[in-house]
């Protein structure tokens, strides 16, 4: 496949564009997840859309595929204006999505998990398997259509979900992060399956953050940034460390000038901790590392930024700290204890505080009031509980105190936690982890998804705790929060921590090949 | 919410389920031919003294069963195999009260505990094979259930003793007996005294669930498995735990009649109210006010069920088939009432605070830099 993969010459540019989004924007109570989105996608190119996790990239591909309404702007597909309902609607236009996650069944073959859902196509006899051979010939897919899925590879599987969207008529294909699953050589494949793809006419909508790969197949780039659309460049025209620039953001705060609280009392220091995820390849033994040999300090009065693309192996650091995950080696002491085999509930009586990641799945009881989730992760802790009875006027009483001096906007504290705003179930969620005393923060991308006001009402409390002699591990993907709030900030990649730099000097620039890999030469390893 | 509208809330979705398990019933009366005015007169009539006291007595045995069953729901374990568990505590109980090795109501207090204890154990072999081995307690409840039956024939086979052409365990000595409470003064059926049970077993459940720390580890699992473990809780140790809770509980089931009425364990022990106790439970949602309400209607149904084919020419099966229409359109109603008052909710906070900022602010108007210089 040494076919042109620069330029977009063979889609035509007076074609009419397959896609057009025009002031696309979508607000949940609380949260903006996109606004004024402008993204044009000519017909027949491969067209990149890149941006952190959380920047609103799934949101905006969920309204593409009809799954969610926004609530402004306009979608035109092929020249049509279009209002797109249900996937269906979506599909009917010629719309087809391959999700992240692959959605077949291992039990059945390749044919009966394409028809499965579009019998009224061709059937579910021959007709339909010369189809699926037609497509995998046409696309050199190499798929047998009586092959039982379970024994097919994951860049074999992936094809036959591209099949899949192919045979129900779709022209315009969205990928979901499809390299995410893949080993470097399948990349290669699915690339020049994609490359091919273009060729016959179809359009792809390429969603990724590994900006490498991006400029390799990508005829346009789109950056998306804090939930809007920030530029749109053609691969030859930028380098990687330019588009991680536009993807974190190059405006950089001026970082706090305000005294150093570092002391040189070391509270948290891990040792080689590894981390391996289960096997997921059939036939596989050991799964990959996830965390690889990670050691740092912190001290009292520190905050330890950890930046990063996500999915580098800070969400399994995190688990690991907090006691979720068991590492396969390494060593965690909290100040001079010992507590790698302690569980969680021991971990936290210790005095770590923990600011999951997803607080809807780890920090919160989204159907209890906000008293009870007070309680939640504090089980054997005053105020909230003496010994094994629940201390319902203390645990009442503690939870006014954090609605009041975090600023929590409810009406009480007998609301739901699902009735309150993202940015106001947050505040409480770090509240109640600063309560009792925590030596240790452990924050995972403690304001995303969080209003603007809330951020910096977030920001000042970790500040303040700091100054306290908190240690504090800040997990985070947004540079700004990383860069102002950090002592120090090191970056992980494939699971290793690469780079340690100083928040007064670093350069968006340095953050951003250390975060990507790019110019590996230049950081400091 | 006010107080009144909290209430109607509460109250909305057993009533609509009760009111379209009634409509699909006289439907499915009308498609088979029956005489659908009759089976509402019967239903509708005024229970005699008699069958109060009956009432009565089978809810208290249903309240029990329901509670069993629902420990285990709240935290997502559907222990299926309350039905083992208590025949099997029933057959222990029995069994050990019939040999009086301890005197008077020592026995009788001893029997209780190992009814509970037996119950436990046959729960926690499921509880240990989910939390250790992954299998499921559905499985693993329904499989302990069938060895449950035969265990207990083989067991009274080779041990108990024949009264005519029964088998049963020795019957306990009249000192261990427990009496009945008269409620009416010319009823011959009266309340069992163990019916108690009921009582202890409901307020025990209610301080269990809203006032212990177990109790709340057991909610938060059951809400949100990945919120508990991330808060700290041992998932693989509650499982255990909680299997063991629902099974002891299961154990009472069979002892009121047992204590008041039998006096061994034989072929007059009552079977099959394991399996209603799961649907009371459901019908309860799993709430200790609400199992009451549940273990009521499903007693009174019962019980009204016996006069149906006397007075109107129906098959008192019909009752089974409305106690189960009850129990799915209870599960919609729920999920319906449930979503109405999250968007109540929803809305109402955001109208006790328009004042919040709004939406579209720059992304640059924060920096976790200003502020605390």
């Amino acid at each position: 496949m040494s076919t042109s993969t620069g330029s977009q010459t063979q889609a035509g540019r007076t074609r009419t564009p397959a896609i057009e989004l025009r002031g696309i924007g979508k607000r949940f109570p609380g949260v903006i997840a996109n606004h004024d989105v402008d993204i044009t996608i000519e017909s027949g190119t491969i067209h990149a859309l890149v941006g952190e996790n959380g920047a609103g990239k799934s949101t905006l591909m969920k309204i593409l595929y009809g799954v969610q309404r926004p609530d402004d702007g306009t979608i035109t597909v092929e020249g049509q204006q279009v209002t797109l309902s249900t996937p269906a609607d979506a599909i009917a236009r010629g719309i087809g999505m391959v999700f992240q996650h692959f959605m077949l069944a291992d039990n059945l073959t390749v044919l009966e998990n394409v028809t499965l859902g579009a019998e009224k196509l061709h059937g579910i006899g021959d007709a339909a398997r010369a189809r699926i051979v037609e497509i995998s010939e046409q696309y050199g897919f190499g798929l047998d259509p009586d092959e039982l899925v379970e024994t097919l590879g994951v860049g074999e599987r992936q094809r036959v979900e591209i099949l899949k969207v192919l045979y129900r008529g779709a022209r315009i294909i969205i990928l979901d992060e499809p390299t995410a699953v893949l080993v470097p050589q399948e990349v290669d494949a699915l690339f020049d399956n994609l490359r091919l793809l273009r060729e016959e006419g179809n359009t792809l909508i390429f969603i990724s953050h590994k900006l490498d790969e991006v400029r390799a197949v990508a005829d346009r780039i789109t950056v998306i940034r804090r939930g809007t659309t920030v530029a749109s460049v053609a691969p030859a025209e930028v380098t990687s460390r330019q588009l991680a620039e536009l993807m974190v953001g190059s405006e950089l705060p001026s970082p706090s000038t305000g005294e150093s609280t570092v002391t040189d009392r070391v509270l948290l220091s891990v040792r080689d901790l590894t981390v391996r995820d289960a096997p997921t390849v059939p036939g596989q033994t050991v799964g990959r590392a996830v965390l690889a040999d990670v050691s740092f300090d912190i001290h009292a009065g520190e905050v330890l930024g950890i930046a990063g693309v996500e999915g580098n192996g800070q969400t399994e650091l995190v688990e690991a700290l907090v006691g979720m995950r068991r590492p396969e080696q390494g060593s965690v002491h909290l100040a001079d204890q010992d507590v790698s085999e302690w569980s969680t509930r021991r971990r936290r009586e210790a005095g770590i505080g923990y600011v999951p990641e997803d607080r809807h799945r780890h920090g919160l009881l989204l159907d209890s009031p906000l008293w009870e989730n007070r309680i939640l992760g504090h089980q054997t802790r005053p105020p909230s509980v003496r010994g094994g009875w629940l201390d319902v006027r203390g645990s009442r009483k503690d939870s006014t105190r954090i609605v009041e001096q975090y600023d929590v906007r409810t009406p009480g504290i007998d609301t739901t936690a699902r009735a309150l705003s993202g940015g106001n179930q947050q505040k409480f969620i770090v509240g109640r982890e600063m309560s009792g005393d925590p030596v240790l923060l452990v924050a995972a991308h403690p304001t995303r998804g969080v209003d603007v006001g809330a951020q910096a009402q977030i920001w000042q409390h970790v500040k303040d705790a700091r100054r306290e002699g908190l240690a504090v591990l800040l997990v985070s993907a947004d540079l700004d929060e990383l860069i102002g709030l950090s002592d120090t900030i090191r970056v992980m990649l494939r699971g290793r921590l690469v780079g340690d730099f100083d928040p007064q000097t670093v350069t968006p620039q340095e953050l951003g090949s250390a975060m990507t890999g790019a110019g590996d030469e230049e950081t400091a390893r | 919410m006010s107080v009144v509208r909290r209430a109607v809330v509460v109250l909305a979705a057993p009533v609509l389920a009760l009111v379209v398990a009634g409509l699909i019933v006289s439907g499915l009366l009308l498609a088979t031919g029956d005489d659908v005015a009759g089976f509402w007169r019967v239903m509708t009539t005024v229970p005699s003294e008699r069958s109060i006291v009956a009432i009565m007595n089978q809810s208290t045995i249903l309240y029990v069963s329901g509670v069993a069953a629902a420990i285990g729901f709240r935290m997502n374990l559907f222990n299926i195999g309350v039905e083992g568990q208590y025949r099997l505590g029933g057959f222990a109980a029995g069994a050990f009260a019939g040999q009086a090795w301890l005197p008077g109501y020592l026995n009788t207090v001893v029997a209780i505990l190992v009814a509970m204890l037996v119950g436990a154990l046959w729960a926690g072999i499921a509880g240990v094979l989910r939390a250790y081995r992954g299998v499921s307690e559905v499985i693993s409840t329904i499989m302990l259930n069938a060895i449950a039956g035969s265990l207990i024939g083989y067991l009274i086979k080779r041990w108990g003793e024949s009264t005519g052409n029964a088998t049963n365990t020795k019957a306990m000595p009249e000192g261990s007996r427990i009496g009945t409470v008269a409620v009416f003064p010319d009823s011959p059926v009266e309340l069992y005294g163990l019916g108690l049970l009921a009582v202890v077993v409901g307020v025990g459940f209610w301080v269990l669930l809203n006032r212990t720390r177990f109790g709340f580890d057991l909610r938060a699992t059951g809400a949100s498995e990945s919120a508990a473990v991330a808060s700290g809780v041992d998932t693989r140790r509650m499982i255990v735990v909680t299997m063991l809770v629902s099974g002891g509980v299961a154990g009472l089931i069979g002892l009121p009649v047992m204590f008041s009425q039998s006096y061994n364990y034989g072929s007059s022990f009552q079977t099959g109210l394991g399996f209603t106790g799961i649907a009371v439970a459901l019908l309860g949602r799993n709430h200790p006010v609400g199992i009451a309400f549940g273990a009521l209607v499903f007693a009174y149904l019962s019980q009204q069920a016996n006069l149906l084919n006397i007075q109107a020419g129906i098959s008192p099966d019909i009752i089974e088939a409305t106690q189960g229409i009850i129990v799915l359109a209870v599960v919609i109603a729920y999920v319906v009432v449930r979503r109405y008052r999250v968007r109540q909710e929803q809305a109402q906070v955001a109208r006790q605070l328009d004042d919040a900022p709004p939406g579209a602010a720059p992304a640059s108007a924060a920096t976790p830099a200003g502020g605390a210089r």
